[in-house]
C-alpha cells in the first residue's frame, strides 16, 4: 500500500482511508479510492451514480486554474455529467455573475448533517443522493465533514475534486500541482461526458 | 445539595410540649431571610435534575459529529477503531465518544474557570474579608448575579456567599468528569445533556469570578461609558521598560500596577498584556495597555519590546518561556496551573531574585505568591531594559532575502502550507521575499493566527514567522486602537428599557462576539461584522479576545468601533463586558430580561427561564475564532439557555454542531400557553451550534438566527428585513426559506412586499397565529372549564 500523506500535515489518516487503491491517471497523478472503490475510477464513480451532487464551497470561485476559476471546471463538469449542484451561500454570487441559476443553496454544514439522514429528498426533492462530490471548501473544514460522512453515512459516496489529498472521502486526488490538477479535470470532464 | 452549613427540616414534631410544623432552621452562611422570592424547583441542580429540558433541546437540534479521529486511545484496551460508529472494546460507539470528548473538553473549560474563580475568591477574602459585601453596579445593578441566583437558588451578598456556589460548582465538575471515565455514560445523548449541564456550571464559575474581581478592585461597575483605553502594538512607548503579562488572572498584574504607583514609577513603566490579564489590567488601571488577543502573543515576544514576560494562567503558549529567553527577557511564573519547571522561589527575598534575573543566572522563575510578582517585575525590567533596547530581535530585509533564497518549494515542498492552519501562501511569499518583495509577506501578517507551525515544520529551518514579524514591522508600529474596556454586568435600567423592544422583536437582535483569535482570515472580519450589525441597530456585546479584535480596526473615518458607538446596552451600542469570565454577564442580560421585563420568577428556575430566553430573546453568540476548551463550555452554557451560537469554519473541530432541520414540520411546533393548542412556528431560531463557513455566511446566518417564535408582527418584519437585506447583499438573491418565517401578512416587511408574496405564493404558504409560545407544557396556563 502506497503511503500518502494528507494535506494537512497532522491530519493523520485512519484506518478507512482513501489509500485502498492506487490509480495512475495523466501525468502519473495518483487518484486514491478508499477500501471497496478503488476498483472504479473517479469517472465510473460519478458515471454509475444514479443520483450525485456536487457541493461548491467559495474557494471555488477564487482559486485561478489556468486562465479559469475552478468554478468554471466544476460547472462544465455539473452540466456535462447532468450533475445537481448545491453552492454554499457566500458562492452564489459567482454564480449568478455566470448566470447559473440552477445551484440549490445551503451552507455546507447543513448539506453534510442532511446527507447523514438516509431519507433525505435532497434538494431537488428527487429523492437520497449516492454520490456527494466536495470542492471549494476551506480544506479543513471539508476534511471535517468529510470524516462525518464517512462514519455517519455508509449509505453514500464521497469524492473530492479539490489538488489537495483528503483520507475521508471515498476518492481524492493526491496531494498536486495546479497543472496535474487542470490535466485530471479535463480528463474527468471528457469521461463523465462519454 | 443544600446550602453551606447545618440544615434542619422538621416536618411534624409531636413532643410532651406540642406540636412543632414545617420548622427550618439554616446555620451556616446564608441569611436568606431579605429576599422573598419562592425557592423554585431546581435549586442547585443534579446532573440529571434538567435532563428533560436538553432533551427537548437535543430533539431539535440533532447532534452532527464530525470526528477528529477515527481512534480512541483512553484506556488501555485501546487504540480502538470506532470507524463508521463501530463500537471499541468498552463498548462505546463513534457518536458517543464525540460526545464524550466534548464533555472533556467543556469539563476543562469549566473547571478553568471554576479554579480561576476559586483564587480569585480565596485571594479576595483573604484581603477584604469574607462578609465584603459584594458590588457589581451600586443601586442600577438589583439583580446582582442573575446566574447564581437561577441555578443555585440563592442570592449572594458577600464574597464568603460565593464560597459555598465555589463548592457546588466543584462538586459537579468532578461529577461530570467522572462520567467520561471508561464504561460509564453510554448514551450520546445523555453526555450532551452532561455537556449543557457543564456549560451552564461554567456560567456560574464565570460570573462568581467576575462578580469577586469586580467587587473589590474598583473595576468600572456596569458602566457604558468605561474608559477608553489603549490597543495595539504600536501604543507602547519602546523607550521605557515595558512588562508583558500575559494569561486570565489578573492578580499579579494588579500587583504590578499596585508596586509602580507606590514608587511612583506608573509614567515610567509601561504595563502591557495579552489576552484577558490585559482587559482586567485596563479595568483596573487605565494606564495599562492592551496588546491584542492570543494571536498577538508570539508577535509581540518576537518583535523584542517586552523587557519582562509575566504569565499567570490560561491560553499562554507552552514555549512562552523558551521565546521569552530568544529575546532574553527575564520570565516570572505565578500560577500552580504552569510552573514551566521553574524553581519556586515564593520564599526568596526579592533582591536575590532581581538580581538572578538581571544577571541570566535564572532565565525564569517561579514566584507563586502575587503580592511579591510586582517589586520583583518591575525592578528586572528596569534594570535590564537599558541593555536590551540597544539591540533588536527583529530581522534586517537582507536577512529575509537571504533566508528565503533557500527556500526549496522549487520541488515543491510547501509543508509550511501544509502546516498552516489557514492553509496561507506563505511558500510564494517566501518566493516574493527572496525577490526583495515583502508585500505579500506582511499580507500573510494579517491572516496569521501566530501559530508558528509553519516555521516548526520547515525543512530549511527558515525562521519563517519572524520573517513575517519582521516585514511587518512597520505595520506593526501603525497598530494604534482605541477599546472601551470591560463595563461588567448590563444594568437593571437598561434591561427595563430593551428588554421589551428585544423580546417584541423591535430592536433585532443581541449578537454577542465573544472567545478566541483563531479567525480564518484575521481579526478583522470580527470588527466589520461588529459594525455592521451595530450600524443596524442590534445590541452588539463583545468579551475576550473577540472585544480585542472588534477595536483593532478602523472604518472610512478613522475610527474604531468603540469609537464609533456607544457602550450602553441598547440598540446600536457596542457593549464590551470585559474578559472571558464577563461572558456571564452576557448570558445574565438574557436571563435579566426574563426576570425583569418578563417577570419570570428566577430563583432555581431554570427551566422556565430557559424556556423564556429560548422563546423569546433574539440572542445569538458569535464565537468567530473559537479554539479553546473554554469556548466549548462557554458555548455550551449558551446552549443550555437556548442560545444559538455561530463559529467559523475552524469550529467545525470541536467534533459537533447542534443542527436544526428545517424541512422537518414536526421539528417546529410549541405549545401555546394561553390555549395549550400546539402551534407550528417555523424554524427559529433554526440552529443551536452552527459553523459558518464565512464571514458574509455567518452574518446572515445571524440576521437569521435572532428570529424567535414570539416576535411580534412588527418585530418579525424587522428582524426579516435584516435577514433578508444582507441576504440579497452578500448573496445576491433573496433567501428560498422566507416562507418558513412569515406567520401572517403582517410580518411582511412593507418594503419588500411585492417580492415575498410573489414567493409565498409560489410556495403555498398558508398564515399560522402567533402564539405565546414556549416548550414546557407545564407553562400551559389555560384554565381547566
Ligand atoms: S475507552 Fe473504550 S473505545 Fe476508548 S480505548 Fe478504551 S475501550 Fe477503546
Ligand atoms: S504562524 Fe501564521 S503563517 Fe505560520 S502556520 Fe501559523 S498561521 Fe500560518
Ligand atoms: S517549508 Fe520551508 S522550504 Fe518548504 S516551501 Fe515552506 S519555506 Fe520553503
Amino acid at each position: 500500500m502506497t503511503i500518502i500523506e494528507p494535506r494537512q500535515i497532522a491530519g493523520v489518516a485512519g484506518p478507512e482511508t482513501a489509500s485502498g487503491s492506487i490509480r495512475r491517471a495523466k501525468h502519473s497523478v495518483r487518484i486514491i479510492g478508499r477500501r471497496g472503490m478503488g476498483s472504479m475510477g473517479w469517472g465510473d464513480g460519478i458515471r454509475k451514480a444514479k443520483h450525485p451532487v456536487l457541493i461548491i464551497g467559495h474557494r471555488a470561485a477564487e482559486i485561478d486554474i489556468d486562465d479559469k476559476k475552478m468554478l468554471d471546471y466544476l460547472l462544465e463538469l455539473a452540466q456535462k455529467g447532468n450533475i445537481s449542484v448545491i453552492a454554499t451561500p457566500h458562492t452564489n454570487p459567482a454564480l449568478l455573475e455566470r448566470d447559473y441559476t440552477k445551484a440549490g443553496i445551503m451552507p455546507a454544514i447543513e448539506i453534510g448533517h442532511r446527507l447523514t439522514d438516509p431519507d433525505w429528498k435532497g434538494i431537488d426533492g428527487k429523492g437520497p443522493y449516492d454520490l456527494a462530490i466536495f470542492a471549494g471548501l476551506p480544506n479543513y473544514m471539508e476534511s471535517t465533514i468529510l470524516s462525518g460522512l464517512k462514519h455517519f453515512a455508509p449509505q453514500i459516496r464521497t469524492m473530492t475534486l479539490d489538488n489537495t489529498y483528503q483520507p475521508h472521502a471515498c476518492w481524492s486526488f493526491s496531494n498536486i500541482s495546479g497543472r496535474d490538477w487542470l490535466e485530471n479535470l479535463k480528463a474527468i470532464i471528457e469521461h463523465v461526458e462519454d | 445539595m443544600t446550602d453551606k452549613g447545618i440544615n434542619l427540616k422538621i416536618r411534624e414534631l409531636q413532643s410532651d410540649i406540642g406540636k412543632i410544623k414545617d420548622l427550618e432552621i439554616s446555620i451556616g452562611k446564608f441569611r436568606q431571610d431579605n429576599w422573598t422570592e419562592l425557592q423554585g424547583p431546581t435549586p442547585f441542580p443534579s446532573m440529571t435534575a434538567l435532563r428533560n429540558w436538553d432533551k427537548k433541546l437535543l430533539a431539535r437540534y440533532q447532534p452532527f459529529y464530525l470526528p477528529f479521529s477515527d481512534h480512541c486511545d483512553l484506556c488501555t484496551y485501546g487504540k480502538c477503531d470506532l470507524t463508521g460508529n463501530k463500537r471499541g472494546a468498552c463498548g462505546i460507539n463513534m457518536s458517543t465518544q464525540q460526545s464524550r470528548t466534548y464533555l472533556l473538553a467543556a469539563c476543562i473549560g469549566a473547571a478553568t474557570h471554576t479554579s480561576h474563580a476559586r483564587e480569585l475568591v480565596t485571594h479576595t477574602i483573604q484581603k477584604f474579608g469574607s462578609d465584603h459585601l459584594l458590588d457589581t453596579g451600586g443601586l442600577a445593578v438589583g439583580v446582582e448575579a442573575p446566574t447564581i441566583r437561577l441555578v443555585c437558588g440563592i442570592k449572594p451578598e458577600t464574597l464568603g456567599d460565593l464560597e459555598t456556589v465555589l463548592d457546588y460548582l466543584e462538586n459537579q465538575l468532578t461529577q461530570l468528569l467522572s462520567a467520561t471515565h471508561t464504561g460509564q455514560e453510554g448514551n450520546h445523548l445523555d453526555f450532551e445533556s452532561k455537556v449543557l449541564h457543564a456549560g451552564m456550571i461554567d456560567q456560574v464559575g464565570m460570573e462568581v469570578a467576575d462578580i469577586a474581581q469586580i467587587s473589590v478592585f474598583g473595576f468600572p461597575k456596569a458602566d457604558p461609558d468605561a474608559p477608553l483605553v489603549e490597543l495595539g502594538m504600536g501604543v507602547v512607548d519602546t523607550k521605557k521598560p515595558v512588562i508583558l503579562v500575559i494569561g486570565h488572572n489578573v492578580l499579579p498584574a494588579i500587583n504590578i500596577i499596585d508596586y509602580l504607583k507606590d514608587k511612583r514609577l506608573s509614567d515610567e513603566v509601561e504595563v502591557t498584556g495579552i489576552c484577558c490579564t490585559a482587559i482586567d489590567a485596563t479595568r483596573y488601571s487605565p494606564k495599562a495597555k492592551i496588546i491584542g488577543p492570543m494571536s498577538w502573543q508570539l508577535r509581540y515576544i518576537r518583535s523584542g519590546i517586552p523587557d519582562v514576560i509575566v504569565v499567570d494562567e490560561q491560553c499562554i503558549r507552552c514555549d512562552s518561556l523558551i521565546e521569552a529567553e530568544r529575546i532574553r527577557a527575564p520570565f516570572i511564573a505565578t500560577s500552580e496551573k504552569n510552573c514551566l519547571g521553574l524553581t519556586d522561589r515564593t520564599r526568596d527575598p526579592a533582591d536575590e531574585i532581581v538580581a538572578d534575573l538581571v544577571s541570566g543566572k535564572a532565565p525564569g522563575v517561579l514566584i507563586l505568591d502575587p503580592d511579591k510578582v510586582g517589586e520583583v517585575a518591575v525592578r528586572t525590567a528596569c534594570a535590564v531594559a537599558p541593555e536590551r533596547k540597544k539591540s533588536g530581535t527583529l530581522l534586517p530585509s537582507q536577512e529575509i532575502i537571504d533566508y528565503a533564497k533557500i527556500c526549496t518549494q522549487s520541488n515543491m515542498c510547501l509543508v509550511c502550507q501544509r502546516a498552516c492552519p489557514n492553509e496561507l501562501n506563505i511558500p510564494e511569499s517566501i518566493k516574493a521575499a527572496g525577490q526583495g518583495n515583502f508585500r505579500k509577506l506582511i499580507d500573510i501578517y494579517d491572516e496569521c493566527a501566530g501559530c508558528a507551525r509553519c516555521e516548526q515544520v520547515c525543512p530549511q529551518e527558515i525562521p519563517l514567522y519572524t520573517m513575517i514579524v519582521s516585514a511587518a514591522a512597520q505595520k506593526m508600529r501603525e497598530e494604534t486602537f482605541k477599546i472601551r474596556t470591560g463595563r461588567g454586568a448590563i444594568q437593571d435600567t437598561e434591561i427595563r428599557k430593551v428588554g421589551g423592544p428585544i423580546v417584541l422583536g423591535d430592536i433585532p437582535g443581541v449578537v454577542a462576539f465573544v472567545g478566541c483569535s483563531n479567525y480564518p482570515k484575521g481579526g478583522q472580519e470580527v470588527a466589520e461584522m461588529c459594525m455592521e450589525f451595530a450600524k443596524r441597530r442590534y445590541i452588539v456585546c463583545t468579551s475576550g479576545c473577540s472585544a480585542m479584535s472588534a477595536g483593532m480596526y478602523r472604518n472610512e473615518e478613522g475610527k474604531t468601533a468603540y469609537e464609533m458607538y456607544p457602550g450602553s446596552f441598547e440598540a446600536g451600542g457596542i457593549v464590551n463586558v470585559g474578559p472571558c469570565v464577563a461572558n456571564a454577564h452576557i448570558s445574565g442580560a438574557a436571563v435579566k430580561i426574563a426576570s425583569i421585563f418578563g417577570r419570570r420568577p428566577l430563583r432555581g428556575n431554570y427551566e422556565e427561564i430557559a424556556d423564556y430566553v429560548h422563546n423569546r430573546v433574539g440572542a445569538v453568540g458569535v464565537a468567530w475564532g473559537a479554539m479553546s476548551q473554554k469556548a466549548a463550555s462557554i458555548m455550551s452554557g449558551f446552549w443550555r439557555l437556548g442560545i444559538p451560537v455561530v463559529v467559523g469554519p475552524h469550529g467545525t473541530k470541536y467534533r459537533r454542531m447542534l443542527l436544526g432541520r428545517a424541512d422537518r414540520e414536526q421539528d417546529w411546533y410549541v405549545h401555546d400557553r394561553r390555549t395549550g393548542e400546539k402551534v407550528y412556528v417555523g424554524p427559529v431560531p433554526e440552529h443551536l451550534f452552527f459553523a459558518a463557513e464565512t464571514k458574509e455566511e455567518a452574518m446572515v446566518m445571524i440576521a437569521k438566527l435572532c428570529m424567535r417564535p414570539n416576535d411580534t408582527v412588527k418585530g418579525r418584519a424587522t428582524k426579516l428585513t435584516h435577514y433578508i437585506d444582507l441576504h440579497r447583499k452578500l448573496f445576491g438573491t433573496i433567501p428560498d426559506d422566507i416562507h418558513l418565517f412569515v406567520r401572517t401578512a403582517m410580518d411582511v416587511p412593507v418594503t419588500m412586499k411585492g417580492e415575498i408574496t410573489r414567493v409565498l405564493e409560489e410556495r403555498g404558504w398558508k398564515e399560522t397565529i402567533i402564539p405565546d409560545p414556549t416548550l414546557l407544557s407545564h407553562q400551559i396556563i389555560k384554565k381547566e372549564l
